[in-house]
């Protein structure tokens, strides 16, 4: 057990040892590719840290940031985590893209790269991009939009986004050393079990998954009694914005959907360290089990990404049409009907596992009924645009590309839920199609849409409006040109996950989704554009007053960016959106009088250190370093307790402090010139709206 | 500051939580050990086993909300929402799960006879 001091950590773990000991030339080029991709995660990192050593920003990063329980900043730091990730797993999706263009009868990746290649994508796109960003966006409006100071446990947030941060970086390291798993994104056993996959690839993958489980659970908990609990007063159920709504329903599916796959993973490792036999070939294993529990995870799942996404929709498009939300309670139904059903439909992911005709017809009938709020939903949605006065801005194109995009998506959907289709296209890249025409314009633009959205909100100012435009047309037209070929190709027989093939009829095809890759990289590159441009011209587009869209939700009721206590006093709240409704009865920016003393939690180093220990952790498991797992498991144990005795852990903002602050806000309130919404991507937007004629409401 | 008749209270009340998470402490690891010594010295046939371990394992859930989530059987409105929903859900992932894989039992050849 301790023959090694670093377990089974040898130089061949390096990416270009291979290529040193066997220089052919298929070995040399992965080689090449692999030692690039290592280069640049490690290059990353060390002009991160010379960057933050240059400007001396160590103790700014610990004290302002990394041990911060502000839900704002959490919120801030989970969404720049999706956006890293999002980095790496678009560049594998183009390099999937051409190798699969280049692929009629070989390309130029290993069968083994190529698995690693969609392997990562998948799983870092779903655990270390969507639920990022979903969470981060979460985390930063919800608080804000019931009227609360922060969420119901800030140490335990500040956790879950250590605990997702370890998962990323474990995956990172996993280019630097070893492998990672070719089991796809699911990572199915008995291929995963160590009969077949002796090396580390399903121990990074395994152990990533739990760390990031862990903190998705913690979340969806703090979420769900955040918002049962810490609603301001008046601030009924059925009066909450709808992006809140999406965001209990995914909190609740949270909380139930992660536990079956924390399960399934702990026993394939089980399976995998200590020669249990839950899912292997022999002595009763049964893998069937793994990919029941793994979609009984998996599909609510899928609504744990797509729900917050439509959130965001109902609010952009009701404030960029100008009009409240049309069909309010239909849409809340519509959630929590989704949320619910999308607990019986997991079956349809393995209809041809081998189980009854009876069944799988039982599980398609369920699936097709999903159809059906979600077509509310977009009925709602159109409803609300009708007659209203809707301004083309940014959020507002995705919404609609979105739902141009995601009918198409949810009808293939439809398609797919009858398992006798489902028997001719499974395991192509027809479903590939699908689901990506589902998860890129729902989740992926709505989360988009939501980073434009609410950015004046966090940062204080606009961002470029142009350089907005022209990436959501590439995100959008990339799209289309990437994924409607695959439906195509499934159709003609390709399977999914195929390295390269035979068929000549392929490559056109090919070709135009890897130019569709193409421009979806351009679209990401737009956005790093518009965000440079933006922070550049920051001074001309600052929105202090808070309110550059004319919104209707509370968050829009306090200054940009606000005070960490968010509210000099906590709202009361009368009727839905709620911030409109102020603004039309002349309640908003009203001095809080009087001031209180607000007690706002201490910073902690909990989380930072909970995460690396557990990203120490999980490395030491992967490469069988014992003593590694035992010291930093004891790290964990012995933070716990200590925290247990801390007793002092909230500080007090004076109220003299929040007056001055708010007085501060006042006087630029005052100052403002209020603007009408045809002004409002100009420079003259300070965030102070003009009261819209009434006219201009149906 | 607190009154000699309230500290007192304070204190009685303290000492009355502390003897509940005993309690339930106590209640949950016999609970725990019981099924596990069964297995491992159990004179009982499985199908016994299984059974008694079903059981306890209700008993189980009872004790962890009566001592650690502080449920009783006097409840508020919004408990009892939570509850039956959690109910539905776990129900429809037992019921289904044993739906499929009896299916996968019977038609992949899986049972042992």
């Amino acid at each position: 057990m301790l023959a090694h001091p670093f377990g089974r950590l040898r130089l061949q773990a390096l990416p270009f040892w291979d290529m040193l000991q066997h220089p052919s030339k298929g070995v040399v080029i992965n080689g090449i590719i692999a030692t690039g991709a290592a280069l640049m995660v490690v290059l990353g990192g060390i002009v991160t840290v010379a960057l933050i050593s240059r400007y001396r920003l160590w103790r700014v990063l610990w004290s302002q940031w990394l041990t911060s329980p502000d839900h704002k900043k959490i919120g801030v730091m989970y969404v720049v985590l999706a956006f890293v990730m999002l980095i790496r797993a678009l560049l594998e999706a183009l390099l999937m893209r051409a190798q699969q263009a280049y692929g009629l009868g070989g390309g130029f990746l290993t069968p083994n790269h190529f698995a690693q290649l969609f392997s990562t994508h998948g799983t870092i796109m779903i655990f270390f991009m969507a639920m990022p960003f979903l969470t981060g966006i979460i985390n930063y409006v919800m608080p804000l939009q019931i009227g609360a100071r922060d969420v119901s446990f800030p140490v335990l947030n500040s956790i879950s986004l250590a605990l997702t941060a370890a998962g990323a970086a474990l995956v990172m390291i996993s280019l630097v050393l070893g492998t990672f798993s070719t089991g796809g994104w699911l990572g199915y056993p008995p291929y995963t079990e160590a009969s077949f996959s002796p090396g580390v690839g399903p121990d990074y993958w395994i152990w990533a998954l739990t760390l990031s489980s862990l903190g998705s659970t913690f979340t969806g908990i703090n979420f769900a009694v955040t918002i049962y609990k810490k609603r301001a007063p008046g601030m009924t159920l059925m009066r909450l914005p709808l992006f809140t709504w999406t965001a209990l329903c995914t909190s609740i599916l949270m909380i139930f959907a992660m536990p079956p796959l924390t399960v399934a993973t702990a026993q394939l490792a089980l399976d995998r360290y200590l020669g249990f036999h839950f899912f292997t070939n022999d002595l009763g294993g049964n893998m069937m089990h793994f990919a029941n529990m793994f979609w009984l995870f998996g599909h609510p799942e899928v609504y744990i990404l797509i729900l917050p996404a439509f959130g965001v929709y109902s609010e952009t498009i009701s404030t960029f049409s100008g009009k409240a939300l049309f069909g309010y309670r239909s849409l809340v139904v519509a959630t929590m009907a989704i949320g619910v059903l999308s607990f019986t439909v997991w079956l349809h992911h393995f209809f041809t596992m081998g189980q009854g005709a009876d069944l799988n017809a039982a599980f398609g009938v369920a699936t097709m009924l999903i159809g059906i709020p979600t077509g509310v939903k977009i009925y709602d949605w159109m409803w609300t645009m009708f007659r209203g006065r809707i301004r083309f801005s940014v959020p507002m194109i995705y919404a609609m590309g979105f739902m141009l995009l995601f009918v198409l998506g949810g009808l293939s959907g439809v398609l797919l839920a009858d398992p006798v289709i489902d028997y001719q296209v499974h395991n192509s890249v027809f479903l590939v199609a699908h689901f990506h025409n589902v998860a890129v314009p729902g989740l992926l633009f709505g989360m988009i849409a939501a980073y434009h959205f609410w950015f004046p909100k966090a940062f204080g100012f606009r961002l470029d409006e142009r350089g907005g435009k022209v990436s959501a047309v590439c995100w959008i037209l990339g799209f289309m040109l990437a994924f409607f070929p695959l439906y195509a190709l499934g159709l003609m027989g390709m399977p999914r996950r195929t390295v390269a093939y035979t068929e000549p009829a392929y490559v056109p095809l090919e070709t135009v989704a890897f130019f569709g890759a193409i421009l979806v990289v351009a679209a990401l590159c737009a956005l790093g554009v518009q965000l440079w441009v933006s922070i550049k011209h920051r001074h001309a587009n600052r929105v202090f007053v808070g309110d550059p869209w004319d919104g209707r939700s509370l968050e829009w009721s306090i200054s940009a960016p606000p005070p960490e206590y968010n509210f000099a006093a906590i709202p009361v709240v009368t009727d839905r959106d709620a911030f409109t409704v102020m603004k039309e009865s002349g309640a908003a920016y009203t001095a809080a009088v009087p001031f209180e003393d607000i007690e706002v939690p201490r910073n902690s180093a909990l989380g930072p250190v909970l995460g690396a220990a557990g990203f120490a952790i999980a490395f030491g498991l992967v490469w069988h370093i014992w003593w590694m797992v035992i010291i930093f498991g004891t790290i964990v144990i012995t933070a716990m307790i200590v925290r247990g005795f801390a007793r002092n852990t909230s500080r007090v903002v004076t109220a003299e402090e929040v007056r001055r602050q708010h007085q501060h806000w006042m006087d630029a309130v005052a100052r403002a010139e209020p603007i009408a919404r045809d002004k409002e991507t100009t420079s003259a937007n300070e965030g102070l709206a003009m009261p819209i004629d009434t006219g201009a409401e149906q | 500051m607190p009154s000699g008749n309230e500290k007192a209270d304070l204190k009685a009340q303290e000492r009355r939580e502390f003897l509940s998470y005993v309690w339930g402490l106590g209640l949950a690891l016999a609970l725990t050990i019981v099924p596990f010594a069964m297995v491992k010295w159990g004179a009982m046939t499985p199908l016994a086993v299984l059974a008694v371990i079903g059981v306890l394992a209700l008993v189980q859930i009872v004790v962890h909300f009566r001592f650690f989530l502080h449920i009783s059987f006097r409840q508020k409105r919004e408990d009892l929402q939570l509850l039956i929903f959690s109910a539905l859900i776990l129900s429809i992932m037992l019921a289904g799960t044993l739906w499929i894989m009896a299916s996968l039992g019977l038609r992949m050849g899986m049972v042992q006879n």
